[in-house]
């Protein structure tokens, strides 16, 4: 049974002063919560979202329900695993991929994926002479319905201008060196259009499957900051 | 692998001089804490029952972090849901689907009734809060 981020929170913050889940304890405003008799008061942002959500719910332009619904979407079920399963097919099947590369959104929601950043998508596709790499420099848009959402990294400041300024150097400090007759393309996304990078298919993945060859691909490799390499013996994928 | 940031490391003091690095993370929690997902799901779910589309959300949010970059604000990944609720404040407030003070009221009925609910019971707002 799941439980939903809600309850989580509700048992969480009943629990204040007791056995405290580790990953809220840092959240607490002070250290002795349990000295006080009432309970932990949360943070600035955390009571302006609460705020913002019973004002909106009571009014009914949004319902608590669907609001759990997207967050356990996107916290558990939508990963990066989808867009590794439509790479592994366009690298099995010749007509999947030319309809990706055409027309991306339409081929990636023939494997059930779609949504919010996710409308209008453009598959670019890396050969032994040209290199594709994703970035958003105005803010962090990102091809949520394949990729789930952008890591860490992708969203900084760093990585947003580096993208544009050195991307060659940007790649090499993910420990991507790329030659330098290889032609680097570097794809800025907008609100209206996302990218996903469909990386070459690497030696030594002969004679896999569909879902074998899903299981190789990363989401780095994707956004293009790496490519898919054969999984290290005994690491997990 | 390579070396790697915990995605919340980085919001630590001691860990400051850790900004001037590209952030990373290897597929970490993708909302370090509660609320974040919370936001996250409002300005979807606001998106989807068309109060604002998406390309407004995206400019909304874009010029909350250009304001925090204008400001000298780090911007190392770390306060990007910061940047996230405050877009959304903007935009529900420039939507009139709420107001400032609306807001601010609320908040500050939440915080007291953390405050005066004992241990161990549900926390509610008194009647008279959500009128």
């Amino acid at each position: 049974m799941t439980t939903t981020r809600r309850d989580f929170l509700t048992a969480a913050v009943t629990a204040a002063g007791a056995a405290v889940t580790p990953d809220l304890a840092h959240a607490h405003e002070h250290d002795h919560a349990h000295d006080h008799d009432h309970q932990v008061v949360p943070s600035d942002p955390a009571l302006r979202v609460k705020a913002l959500e019973s004002l909106l719910v009571e009014k009914g332009l949004v319902d608590r329900a669907a609001l759990d619904a997207i967050v356990d979407a996107y916290e558990y079920k939508i990963g990066p695993r989808n867009g590794a399963r439509v790479v592994a097919r366009a690298w099995v099947d010749p007509a999947y991929k030319q309809r990706l590369l055409t027309n991306g959104a339409a081929a990636i929601a023939e494997l059930g994926y779609s949504g919010p950043e996710g409308e209008q998508m453009m598959v670019v596709q890396n050969t032994p002479k040209v290199h594709n790499l994703v970035v958003c420099t105005l803010c962090s848009c990102y091809p949520w319905p394949v990729l789930g959402l952008p890591p860490v990294w992708y969203k900084s400041a760093p990585y947003r201008s580096r993208a544009v300024i050195d991307p060659r150097g940007l790649l090499r400090e993910f420990g991507l060196h790329l030659p330098d007759d290889v032609e680097l393309r570097v794809w800025d996304s907008t609100a209206d259009l996302r990218y996903l990078v469909l990386p070459e298919r690497p030696a030594g993945s002969e004679g896999l499957n569909e879902e074998e060859l899903a299981a190789w691909v990363s989401r780095d490799s994707m956004i293009g900051t790496a490519k898919v390499v054969k999984p290290a013996e005994g690491v997990p994928a | 692998m390579t070396t790697l940031n915990e995605p919340n490391s980085i919001t630590q003091p001691e860990n400051l001089s850790a900004l001037a690095n590209l952030p990373r993370d290897e597929g970490g929690p993708v909302f370090a804490e509660p609320w974040q997902a919370q936001a996250f799901a409002l300005a979807v779910r606001l998106s989807a029952q068309g109060h604002f589309t998406w390309k407004e959300w995206a400019a909304a949010l874009a010029g909350e972090l250009k304001g925090a970059a204008d400001r000298g604000e780090p911007d190392d990944g770390s306060r990007y849901y910061h940047h996230w609720l405050a877009a959304l404040e903007r935009l529900v407030t420039e939507k009139r689907l709420s107001d400032p003070s609306a807001m601010l009221e609320r908040k500050e009925a939440w915080a007291v009734a953390y405050r005066r609910t004992p241990h161990g019971k549900p926390i509610e707002l008194s009647a008279s809060s959500t009128d």
